[in-house]
């Protein structure tokens, strides 16, 4: 998956070489990466949002769609099968 | 307890820029802006003091109109009065060519007070009073439709006028950016634009001559706006098939980034902000891929923040330094948020008048409110200031002159600093009888 292939910071600064394009992320995407990377589901990663932020589950889960969304823009991400 | 929540984001960086390597020391000094001695402003006009450079007010005009021009056959630039409506100002974008973009009551005048006459306005925002609606109409102005109530307000507005009336719609849609404004005008994929468009043609008082998209502000993605007008392209097509309407002007609005930092940016401009040619390019292929060579529509631009924002500077002076209780240096200036509205989003460029020595070392710049909110900058790098020295914070072009209150303390004057290097107030310092003319004592109070 080119998710793991991805260099990352934790100042959220992300490298990726096969395109030689770069991105900085929040602290929130950045949490959303590393989870994705752990190959946690949207729904998982949209539940543990909510538990660690200040937010309801179910706003987590349309900004995670959101963010996925830029992702899968980006070529960063694909939804799995 | 759980932490504050950001709204995830991700933003491309342009890594081809990342070599650029000049010290920001040697950068930190400025002595003059437009050659005029920065001592000798605050000297004749006092501490703090705005001042605009005329020069770069044009240039930037200048610039971003042949960018467009050079991308695209037809595009109107229309000055939006809220990022700056000092007179000066709008009257030199005027002069230059554009349009005014207005969207109250209140810039209307404005507008029409410096002489734009009616069909050089386009009329944007999310109310427009009645009263003012009728004048836009009356006079030509072009505008932009924001909500359904508002087209209730236009088709009584005909009726009484007996003309039928040719309006823009504003419309929200998904072009791939965040945070997504969703609360101007009508939705695109959710269909609302559509049925509008139906409610609009079964009335027979309007007809919809222009669509208007203004994103959001500071937005760093160029192909959002190649999104925005190839949506708005097939939009228009489809109006003009459905309902016999001729779709004559694309707006794009505003949005384009200006050589700020945001908050959150944590690159220096130069490398986390794409050119603005980008976006030119980005709008200008949609188009042009998007129509017939005999039918360019117009392309409207509202560029607010872009134009203005670099060509507008604040001199301040440190007026007292002390140490916190965590032992950073803080220093306390003569303007603060009453004035830097825009500090709460931005990181400002410091520099210095004059050369200082002694190493950099972390700051905080306070403003001289007695209020918690009033930072400048949390966290500066700058040699120990003596107190009195003059410290110039750019850009500040933009919203800062229309967004800033009076609060607690008088606003200070504006300068301009002409073509030919001479200085004229373009707006005077508040006293105290301009504060209190509004204010009525009851009787029983005297
Ligand atoms: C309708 C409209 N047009 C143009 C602008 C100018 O935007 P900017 O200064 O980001 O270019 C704004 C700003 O909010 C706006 O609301």
């Amino acid at each position: 998956m080119k998710l793991r292939r991805l260099a990352i910071n934790e100042e959220g600064f992300i490298f990726d070489p096969e395109t030689g394009n770069s991105y900085t992320v929040n602290e929130t995407g950045l949490f959303i990466l590393e989870k994705l990377r752990q190959g946690l589901s949207p729904e998982e990663i949209a539940r543990l949002l909510s538990q660690e932020y200040d937010i309801s589950p179910e706003e987590a889960r349309r900004d995670l769609e959101d963010f996925l969304e830029v992702l899968v823009r980006y070529g960063l991400w694909k939804e799995p099968k | 307890m759980k932490k504050p929540y950001q709204k995830p984001s991700i933003i491309k960086l342009r890594v081809g820029l990342l070599r650029d390597k000049k010290s920001g020391l040697l950068r930190m000094v400025r002595r003059e802006i437009d050659g005029v001695p920065v001592k000798d402003l605050v000297r004749k006009f006092g501490s703090p003091l705005f001042v605009f450079s005329e020069k770069r007010l044009r240039d930037q005009f200048r610039y971003l109109r042949r960018l467009f021009e050079s991308h695209y056959p037809r595009v109107e630039f229309s000055w939006s009065y809220k990022t700056n409506y000092l007179d000066a100002i709008c009257r030199i974008f005027h002069q230059e060519g554009a349009s005014a973009e207005v969207v109250s009551d209140f810039e209307y005048h404005k507008a029409r007070r410096l002489g734009v006459p009616g069909e050089n306005i386009i009329f944007n925002g999310p109310y427009k009073p009645r009263e003012i609606l009728k004048q836009a109409v009356l006079e030509g102005a072009r505008i932009n439709v924001d909500s359904m109530d508002e087209i209730l307000d236009l088709e009584e507005i005909a009726r009484e006028t007996g003309q039928k009336i040719r309006i823009g719609l504003r419309i929200n849609m998904d072009t791939g950016i965040y945070p997504r404004w969703d609360r101007f005008g009508f939705n695109l994929e959710s269909g609302e634009v559509l049925s509008v468009a139906r409610r609009i043609a079964a009335g027979d008082r309007l007809e919809v001559m222009g669509l208007h998209c203004h994103q959001g502000t500071f937005i760093l993605d160029p192909e959002a706006y190649a999104r925005a007008a190839e949506k708005l392209l097939r939009l228009a097509r489809k109006l003009e098939e459905e309902f016999g309407w001729n779709i004559e002007y694309l707006d794009l609005g505003g949005g384009f980034p200006s050589r700020s930092r945001p908050k959150g940016l944590y690159l220096p401009p130069e490398v986390g902000i794409p050119p603005l040619s980008e976006y030119a390019e980005r709008i200008a292929r949609s188009l042009l891929l998007g129509t017939m060579a005999r039918d360019y529509p117009l392309l409207v631009l509202e560029i607010g923040r872009a134009l203005v924002d670099e060509a507008g500077f604040l001199i301040t002076t440190v007026r007292s330094t002390k140490r916190l209780a965590d032992g950073r240096r803080a220093h306390i200036l003569d303007a603060g948020v009453n004035l830097l509205f825009t500090a709460f989003w931005y990181h400002f460029r410091i520099e210095i008048e004059r050369e200082l020595p002694g190493p950099p070392e972390p700051c905080t710049l306070y403003g001289p409110l007695c209020m918690n909110i009033d930072v400048v900058e949390e966290n500066a790098w700058l040699p120990p200031l003596p107190r009195g020295t003059h410290l110039i914070l750019s850009p500040v072009g933009a919203y800062n002159l229309t967004q800033w209150m009076q609060f607690i303390t008088y606003r200070p004057r504006v300068v301009l600093i002409g073509e030919s290097g001479q200085v004229e107030v373009i707006r005077e310092a508040e006293t105290l009888e301009d504060v209190v003319r509004r204010e009525r004592l009851p009787e029983h109070l005297r």
